[in-house]
């Protein structure tokens, strides 16, 4: 099967998990853009947030300086106060944002939720895969070195500050930062210390079967007794044309719909009236499905047309 | 706002006609329209505990959260053998997924962990990595030793080795007057301001620490580095204070939240040497393996180091102010370092007792 681009690197990106159960899980690891999203995201969050804190703080504190001027006395307690939660609130939120998230039930950052990704420990020989609080702590503190002082040298080393100790200093730590493109897990430093990794969650409804639609209730105006299709007929089609049929009936677009038909009706060598194209590949596709799940249960995959 | 989600839950349930398995022409439709009711209500139960909202997750069921799991387990492995439905096979993949980190999720309440990791879980772990402690020690120890006789063989080393403005007063030529007043504490402004500046030095030293501990990743050699370049400062500090003959009162100055500050930076840098030395040598396990098991010693270790920089910072900020005689400091700074080692290194019998 001749794989499109983005198809093989998404295959790149599958790893398989193993339940306690021996069950295989595909897990599919996120993507590095989705990953500089989602700290943006954070970073937006975290930054907002600490702006409206300060704002607040620094507005109550010129309340406490007008009463002191009313009052006509010096008294430095409150301020002093206001001074000293704010430091603290500022290392709280620097730290705490991405450990009090991430060891949540979500497993992710409001960021990373909002890109439908999230935090997992990485399986190893072991295999327990349960994430803990300290692989979290362990991934978050070495956010430090792998971001803020990237950053912060190579500010520096633009303006020359530094010298070629700092220019040295900003491509050493750019290192870190370019991290995740040197392995095929993408793990940033941190990930790779705490045992961790960042993947895909899928969330999916459950869509209704292509098969039962119609007996579940839609009226349908030809009988499906009206199709039958003998095994020969049946037997140019695998799983791959298979499924894409169900994405087609899924759509539910008018024009794929007739292409498609003409396109089965010419392979297997049949006339169609129009206007009942729906009808025909629903009848289609169970019947196919039927056969090709008879097979399944006896052992004998077909993979698509040329299998 | 319970009881009519519910309600509604209910009555949407209700007004869908029960699933006709009977006349689904095909076996693998009949399997999914059996077991379609489990699926969803394991999806609702792990959609409400992944909100965080486990007050609305009625007891029945947690209690059936497990089963539910494994009949969606194996659900899924039938159906990957028996049908070739996309869509259930999709669907399932990502609720088994879903529903496993949830059941096999971190199961321990922040309060039970750090319960475990103050009684006895953070002594294991130091005493885990005491040979990177050791070596830590000894970066620290020749760091201040080759700071002092490097301004005792030049006086203008201190400058390179302080940065300006870090040192105030305290610099080579400074008269014993000047250096004994930055030692008294009391003649700078008095006790305002003390804990603004007791709440800047734990924010500032932990960010060193942390540093320390992070720059281990790269086989912990930056990691050594940092120690030994910020013991030199104070090595040359300490040739400052001796030259005025003033040695005693400095280290007693010091060790008033030194012995408890130096303490946490040495376990610092011990946890960042430890993953650098794991990374290095991993023996029997993959570099990968061993960074991990490592990195997650070093996390434990790490907590510790910034709650004992808490303390440090306490007692940095009003108890060296305060108390200005030299031996109720060197006292006070004892018995926090006995403290410390005892806590680290003698709360072993207990912690087997817990381990067996």
């Amino acid at each position: 099967m001749a794989t499109l681009p983005h198809i093989a690197a998404l295959q790149k990106r599958q790893r398989i998990l193993v339940t306690p159960e021996g069950l295989s899980l595909p897990l599919t690891i996120a993507s590095r853009g989705s990953r500089v999203g989602a700290l943006f995201l954070d970073f937006v969050i975290l930054n907002v947030t600490m702006a409206l804190v300060t704002g607040l703080l620094i507005y109550i504190g010129l309340g406490v300086l007008d009463l002191n001027f009313g009052g006509g006395f010096q008294n430095t307690g409150p301020l002093e106060f206001l001074a000293v939660l704010w430091l603290i609130l500022m290392f709280a939120f620097r730290y705490g944002y991405f450990l009090y998230f991430e060891l949540g039930p979500r497993g992710a950052t409001p960021g990373k939720r909002m890109l439908g990704i999230r935090v997992a420990a990485r399986g190893g020989a072991q295999g327990t895969g349960r994430l803990t609080a300290e692989a979290v702590i362990a991934r978050n503190l070495l956010r430090d070195i792998e971001l803020f002082m990237p950053l912060v040298l190579i500010m520096g080393a633009q303006s020359g500050e530094g010298g070629l100790a700092g220019m040295a200093a900003a491509a050493w730590f750019a290192i870190f930062m370019a991290f995740p493109f040197f392995n095929r897990d993408a793990m940033r430093a941190g990930d790779l210390i705490a045992g961790t990794w960042v993947v895909e969650v899928p969330r999916r409804k459950l869509g209704s079967s292509m098969s039962v639609a119609e007996s579940a209730g839609g009226a349908s105006q030809v009988p499906e007794a009206d199709y039958r299709f003998s095994d020969a007929e049946l037997s140019v089609y695998g799983e791959y044309e298979l499924q894409t049929l169900e994405r087609v009936l899924r759509d539910n677009q008018a024009p794929a719909m007739e292409a498609v038909a003409e396109a089965i009706c010419t392979k297997i060598g049949w006339t169609n009236g129009s206007g009942h194209e729906r009808a025909f590949l629903e009848a289609y596709y169970t019947q196919l499905r039927g056969r090709l799940e008879r097979d399944m249960r006896f052992g004998q995959r077909k993979a698509d047309k040329h299998s | 706002m319970k009881a009519p989600s519910f309600a509604t839950l209910w009555g949407r349930k209700e007004a869908t006609p029960p699933p006709d398995v009977e006349a689904a022409a095909l076996r693998s439709d009949r399997f999914r329209l059996e077991r379609e009711a489990d699926w969803k209500r394991l999806e609702q139960i792990v959609a409400r505990l992944e909100s965080g909202r486990l007050r609305r997750v009625s007891d029945d069921d947690i209690l059936a959260l497990p089963a539910l799991y494994r009949t969606a387990a194996s659900s899924l492995a039938v159906a990957r053998e028996t049908t070739l439905d996309a869509a259930t096979l999709d669907y399932l993949e990502s609720l088994v997924q879903r529903a496993w980190f949830q059941v096999y999720g971190p199961r321990t309440s922040a309060l039970a962990w750090f319960r475990r990791f103050l009684g006895g879980g953070l002594s294991a772990s130091i005493r885990a990595i005491w040979l990177d402690i050791l070596i830590a020690l000894a970066a620290m120890i020749a760091g201040t030793i080759v700071g002092y006789l490097l301004v005792a063989s030049d006086a203008a080393w201190f400058h390179a080795l302080v940065p300006a403005g870090f040192g105030g007063d305290r610099a080579p030529g400074a008269s014993v007057e000047a250096l004994q007043k930055t030692l008294s504490g009391a003649g700078e402004d008095g006790r305002s301001g003390l804990s603004v500046f007791a709440a800047f030095l734990f924010s500032n030293n932990a960010k060193v620490s942390i540093l320390a501990f992070a720059l281990g990743f790269a086989f912990g050699i930056p990691s050594i580095l940092l120690l030994v370049q910020n013991m030199a400062l104070l090595g040359a500090m300490l040739w400052v204070f001796n030259d005025a003959g003033l040695a005693v009162d400095f280290i007693a100055w010091l060790s008033v939240h030194g012995t408890t500050e130096l303490f946490a930076i040495l376990l610092a840098g011990g946890a960042g040497i430890h993953v650098g030395r794991s990374m290095a040598f991993p023996g029997a396990q993959s570099v990968l393996a061993a960074a991990a098991q490592s990195g997650r010693r070093a996390a434990q270790v790490m907590t510790g180091v910034v709650l004992m920089l808490m303390i440090a910072a306490l007692l940095e900020g009003y108890v060296r102010q305060l108390v200005t005689d030299t031996p109720s400091r060197f006292i006070i700074g004892g018995t926090m370092l006995a403290i410390w080692l005892a806590y680290f290194f003698a709360l072993r019998p207990r912690d087997r007792q817990g381990d067996a």
